[in-house]
């Protein structure tokens, strides 16, 4: 191992030993099968010599303090800063990726830190974040820093909130789950043809990823970037509606979110808000009762409404909250319990 | 001697523009040598292998055709198995091209040699040279990306600076192998070599990722020679350095068509698996169906009556 990655590079979790020096990477439903002295996918894990190396524990290439709000995260701890890490890696390509700089290069290829998990602890002490959120790229990528990480936070009393494309197998994920305290998935889209051809992943691993977290009680919201013309039809918005509904139940929050041109969708324009409005209308028909408009500062679908007596609970301008009217987990006004960890 | 009217002039000129020409044929030499060649014999195979190429007598006069002095030529070199015989390009025929090229009238310093990682050059026997006036060797990591995403196709990359920026022309330098996920791994991969994100672009066998990748300018537009090196050629197991499955092709293959060069060692290497009993890279689901998306693209021809293989 070259001496300047050795503090980055640790022996990764979920792999299987092949003959020949191969390796079969069991972190991501990829399954990449890697020859020595190759990356699989993701380009942060190497097969070397027949066993296989995280080279991104501790390599942080990302780091700044955001308001929870940010992630987003609508129904966890509202007004928590969030001390938010990445390292280098993803283990898909989504053509409109925002941090494509971070997530689509190879951990030498970007400039990082050494912060190992309790150096990260420090610094959200010190930034006076009640909250580490892993995020940014793709943080199953960086599963055992995350989950190191995640150790040491919940010792000191930090909460740990994972912001994930969802791409990742069961038996990881059900590790992960208990380890953490919220996750957002970015569902990208609710057909198999988008995940392939924009993605270049899989729809059912995702949404097998999103029953589990539902069922191990670890908070979740869900995020749907619309982009125009690739997964903004209506029959689609009623698909995840109904499916939604039918797995989850109606209290799992639902930002429909707007794309600007980014990586290698710069010619498609930003999505209009017409349709993240018809978006929510459709899911809010449906019986959904947490539906949100993402990316519009300002507007009203920013804010949390009771579902039963349709009072605004939590108002919002962009990441920044102007009112709170929920009362130990309940409408300030009628009682109604807010589905949330408040 | 007859007189040739106005008329009659003209109207053989528009009958020579309207008959149908024949494309040419893309050449691809197979030069074999009968031991494993010495610096001596490898130079006088390479020789052979340019001198039949560009149907020149001697070697000068070859490279002159390809090369023109004052030009900074680039040598893609395949660095990522380490050392081992058949494992990456051999400093031995980098030294080889390196003499000729230098005869043909590039200076030292107009010459560089690359590939992904400094860490993958010293593997296979380079030394790193960054400085010092004469030939440099260096990895991408030392040269740099271009900030600006290049895009063809299915194809988004930051290509190497060492391409864009310093190199006129490149000699492409891959290694007979097969291919564990893409097939077989020969000029039109060898240039994955030249970008980020290679990792991005093995899935579905690589198809239609290695010919997008070939079409982004720098590389369609500079890549002007290929030369495979087979002095050991291996047929399973690769990239990776697999000395089981090597077999001494004493050989080298080269072209100016990528394509057809591609096409012609998928050849090679589908012969002898056959000849080792192994089942083809059809059969096994890893067959290089790049090529045919490449000569899609007219990169070149995968078309074996468009190709015209010499033996030396």
């Amino acid at each position: 191992m070259a001496a300047a990655d050795a503090r980055f590079v640790r022996e990764a979790s979920y792999y299987e030993k092949l003959p020949n020096r191969k390796i079969k990477c069991k972190l991501c439903p990829r399954e990449c099968v890697i020859d020595d002295r190759e990356r699989g996918y993701c380009g942060a894990r190497e097969n070397r010599g027949g066993a296989y190396y995280t080279l991104v524990h501790s390599r942080v290439c990302a780091a700044n303090v955001d308001p929870i709000e940010k992630k987003p995260f609508f129904h966890f701890r509202p007004g928590t800063l969030a001390f938010s890490i990445a390292t280098a890696g993803c283990n898909v390509n989504c053509k409109f990726c925002q941090n494509w700089e971070i997530s689509q290069v190879r951990p030498e290829q970007t400039m990082s830190d050494y912060m190992p998990p309790q150096r990260a602890v420090e610094i959200a002490r010190q930034n006076r974040c009640g909250a580490i959120a892993y995020t940014y790229s793709e943080p199953v990528i960086y599963y055992e820093y995350m989950l190191d990480t995640a150790a040491a936070a919940r010792e000191a009393g930090i909460w740990s909130v994972v912001v994930s494309g969802g791409y990742v197998q069961q038996d990881p994920l059900k590790k992960l789950c208990p380890r953490v305290d919220a996750i957002k998935i970015d569902l990208k889209a609710f057909s198999d043809r988008f995940y392939k051809e924009v993605v270049n992943g899989e729809l059912k691993p995702v949404l097998d990823t999103i029953v589990t977290i539902h069922a191990s009680g670890t908070w979740n919201e869900i995020v749907y970037l619309v982009v125009p013309g690739l997964n903004d039809n209506e029959r689609e918005f009623a698909a995840l509606a109904k499916w939604v509904k039918g797995e989850l139940g109606p209290d799992v929050p639902l930002h429909f979110s707007r794309f600007y041109p980014q990586y290698l969708l710069k010619n498609v324009p930003p999505t209009p808000v017409a349709t993240l409005e018809r978006a929510k209308a459709i899911c809010d028909a449906e019986g959904l009762h947490y539906v949100y408009v993402g990316n519009v500062p300002g507007h009203p679908g920013e804010n949390t409404y009771c579902p039963k007596c349709r009072k605004a609970l939590v108002r919002r301008t962009g990441y920044t909250i102007d009112a709170i009217e929920i009362r130990r987990g309940k409408c300030k006004y009628c009682q109604q319990p807010i589905a949330g960890v408040w | 001697m007859r007189e040739t009217s106005r008329r009659d002039f003209v109207a053989a000129c528009f009958a020579g523009a309207l008959l149908p020409q024949a494309p040419p044929k893309s050449r691809v030499v197979v030069a074999r040598d009968s031991e494993k060649p010495d610096p001596a014999r490898l130079l006088a195979l390479l020789d052979r292998t340019v001198q039949a190429l560009e149907n020149r007598d001697s070697a000068r006069e070859a490279w002159r055709n390809i090369v023109r002095p004052g030009e900074t030529i680039g040598l893609k070199v395949n660095c990522l198995a380490g050392r081992g015989p058949g494992a990456s390009t051999t400093p031995a025929l980098v030294e080889a091209i390196c003499e000729r090229l230098q005869q043909a009238g590039v200076p030292a310093k107009n010459i560089i040699v690359f590939d992904r990682l400094n860490e993958d050059l010293e593997s296979a026997g380079f030394r790193i040279q960054q400085r010092g006036g004469g030939i440099r060797v260096q990895g991408n990591d030392g040269w740099g990306y271009e900030a600006d995403l290049m895009v063809y196709g299915s194809a988004g990359s930051l290509v190497s600076k060492a391409l864009t920026r310093v190199c006129d022309a490149v000699i492409n330098l891959p290694v007979l192998k097969d291919h564990s996920i893409a097939g077989v791994t020969l000029a039109l991969k060898n240039m994955f070599g030249a970008i980020h994100n290679p990792n991005k672009y093995h899935v579905t066998a690589g198809n239609p990722y290695v010919a997008d990748v070939f079409m982004l300018p720098p590389i369609r537009q500079k890549v002007r020679l290929s030369i495979c090196e087979g002095l050991v050629a291996q047929y399973e197991g690769g990239p990776s350095y697999m000395p089981q499955w090597g077999w001494p092709f004493h050989g080298l293959i080269a072209s100016r068509d990528p394509v057809a060069l591609d096409y012609t060692g998928w050849q090679i290497i589908e012969k002898k698996r056959a000849e080792m009993g192994m089942k083809s890279l059809q059969e096994l689901k890893r067959a290089p169906d790049y090529i045919a998306t490449a000569a899609q693209r007219r990169l070149g021809t995968n078309d074996p009556r468009m190709i015209d293989r010499v033996e030396v």
